[in-house]
């Protein structure tokens, strides 16, 4: 299993670079993966969806979908597509330290 | 006093599931009622085939209270909610139903609403889906009446019913303009929001190879956002595009919309959260779902709400008895891809194993993950087997719930590469 380190500390990621243990994610690593995805800086409604990333995946075991996101977070989905350019589901999910999301099947 | 069993919806899960327990129980031990809004089952499958005229609508429907057998009560009734509380279902006609044990089977509901503009200028004009009768008898008559141009099939977003078969249709719509001489005047394409032309990476694999061999462009990770009918094109949330003269949509699914009346029963999509091996709902103990209805990470198919219909016929009676639930429902699916000119391939799967080739059920079967006239044959057979032999709840020979593993080709035991095998 690969390691990265963000913040200074190293965490197990996947080979795409997915947390394995959102455990060892802090608010201090986002940034850092945020600039990983072409994001330079993380505004207040990034952090609107990245706690409402980690919450969903404390209570539900994987992260939501776009269209979840959409009718739950708060945001919008066009806005959910400016903050995250390439995909809100995976990129939201990579800065919030949680896993990918399971796909559908 | 007889236990009250209410099953909600009369589609595929809902027979199965009132056949099965009737043959288990008389008439004083158990009653079982049977809701749904119509009286016309149609097999779904079928619809695949009504836009190129090989099947009439009229040829895939039959009375849903027919399918039924005797001492079942069938009512013909919206179903506006359920109260999990009080274990009362209400109906659209004013009556209320108490229940001992209920089965939700009522299926997936197409949302095509939900996407800007789907059914704004052009729709059942330039823009079609054959996931509902409808939709499916005048997509035929568009098509009879295309001559050229750029046909697009858009899956919008998963889920949805029978994942299979937007790609089907793409296969199948390929020999359709081959036979009428026009191949080279249509351009096709398949616009997914997944990464390839299926979920699961070896069959992908094989699918979009078989996608690129046919000439049918594959457009992956389309999110779309809105679809413009004056202007001809689909666009994604990234702001890409597609144009296209016709469409040809998969539209958003989810469930009931009484899941969503229901306090404590749905998710977001008004899909039932229910246990992946049990079937018992997250709701409550008395509440079992089955089929499409159900938020569990399986296929919308009809061959997963049959194997799910034997693990669930037990639990329903071992939950009357006060026993414990058998939770051995594996994820198991198994479905037919028509790939045009006469021939299909098979695939088999579950929650852990993904689709593999090899043979089904075992080493001498028929031919998995690769493209045979059998499978084309196996699946025209399958509308009998449907209304002769899964709705009324008899076992079919050779398929059974649990996945077989024996004739499968693990991608580490030296398996043959399957996309160039197909
Ligand atoms: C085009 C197409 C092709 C397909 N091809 C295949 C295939 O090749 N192989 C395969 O295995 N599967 C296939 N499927 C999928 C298969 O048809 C479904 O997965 C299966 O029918 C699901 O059964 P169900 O009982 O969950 O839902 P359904 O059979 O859809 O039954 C749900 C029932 O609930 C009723 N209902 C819903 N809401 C209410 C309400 N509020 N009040 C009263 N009644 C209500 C509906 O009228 C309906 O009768 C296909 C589906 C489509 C659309």
């Amino acid at each position: 299993m690969p390691t990265a380190t963000y913040a200074g500390t190293d965490v197990t990621v996947n080979d795409e670079g997915f947390f394995e243990d959102p455990t060892q994610w802090t608010e201090a690593m986002a940034p850092e993966l945020a600039a990983g995805e072409g994001i330079d800086t993380l505004t207040d409604r990034h952090w609107e969806v990245i706690r409402f990333m980690r919450s969903e995946y404390d209570a539900k075991g994987t992260g939501p979908t776009v269209r979840i996101l959409g009718k739950t977070s708060g945001v919008p989905v066009k806005e959910l597509y400016q903050l995250f350019p390439k995909g809100p589901a995976k990129q939201a999910a990579k800065v919030a330290g949680i896993p990918k999301p399971r796909g559908c099947i | 006093m007889p236990q009250r069993l209410v099953i909600l919806g009369g589609g595929t899960g809902g027979t199965i599931m009132a056949n099965r327990l009737r043959k288990h129980y008389g008439a004083d031990e158990l009653t079982i009622t049977v809701v749904d809004r119509d009286d016309t089952h149609v097999y779904q499958p079928g619809l695949l085939f009504v836009p190129f005229g090989h099947v009439h609508v009229g040829d895939i429907v039959r009375p849903r209270h027919r399918q039924l057998h005797h001492h079942i009560d069938f009512r013909e009734d919206e179903v506006s909610a359920v109260d999990i509380e009080a274990q009362t279902v209400s109906l659209a006609g004013g009556d209320t139903l108490d229940y001992d044990v209920l089965v939700i089977a009522t299926g997936a509901r197409l949302l095509p609403d939900e996407t800007e503009g789907l059914t704004d200028a052009g729709w059942m004009e330039r823009i079609f889906t054959f996931y509902t009768p409808e939709g499916a008898a005048a997509l035929a008559e568009a098509l009879a009446r295309f001559d050229g141009g750029r046909v697009v099939v858009n899956v919008v977003d998963l889920p949805i019913k029978c994942p299979v078969a937007p790609l089907e249709f793409s296969f199948l719509a390929d020999a359709y303009f081959t036979e009428r001489g026009i191949r080279d005047k249509v351009e096709l394409t398949y616009v997914t929001p997944l990464d390839g032309a299926f979920t699961k990476p070896v069959a992908s694999a094989t699918l979009s190879s078989m996608l690129g061999d046919k000439g049918i462009e594959l457009v992956t990770e389309f999110n779309t956002g809105s679809v413009d009918g004056d202007g001809g094109r689909i666009v994604s949330w990234d702001e890409r595009e597609v144009p296209f003269d016709l469409l040809v949509t998969i539209p958003l699914h989810g469930g009931a919309e009484y899941v969503g009346r229901s306090p404590g029963l749905g998710d977001e999509l008004d899909f039932v959260p229910a246990d992946e091996h049990t079937l018992q709902s997250k709701a409550k103990p008395n509440i079992f779902v089955i089929g499409d209805a159900s938020n569990l990470p399986a296929s919308k198919a009809g061959s997963v709400t049959h194997f799910e219909g034997e693990v669930l016929t037990e639990n329903v009676r071992r939950f009357l008895a006060g026993e414990e639930l058998d939770g051995s429902y594996d994820g198991h699916a198994n479905c037919f891809i028509e790939t045009g000119f006469g021939k299909a391939l098979l695939i088999d799967f579950n929650y852990e194993t993904e689709p593999l080739p090899g043979h089904f059920p075992a080493k001498v079967g028929m031919p998995l993950l690769k493209n045979s006239r059998l499978n084309h044959l196996g699946k025209l057979m399958f509308e009998s087997v449907y209304w002769h032999a899964l709705l009324p709840g008899r076992d079919v020979p050779g398929i059974a719930a649990a996945m077989p593993t024996s004739g499968k080709e693990h991608p580490d035991d030296d398996a043959p590469d399957a996309a160039t095998d197909a």
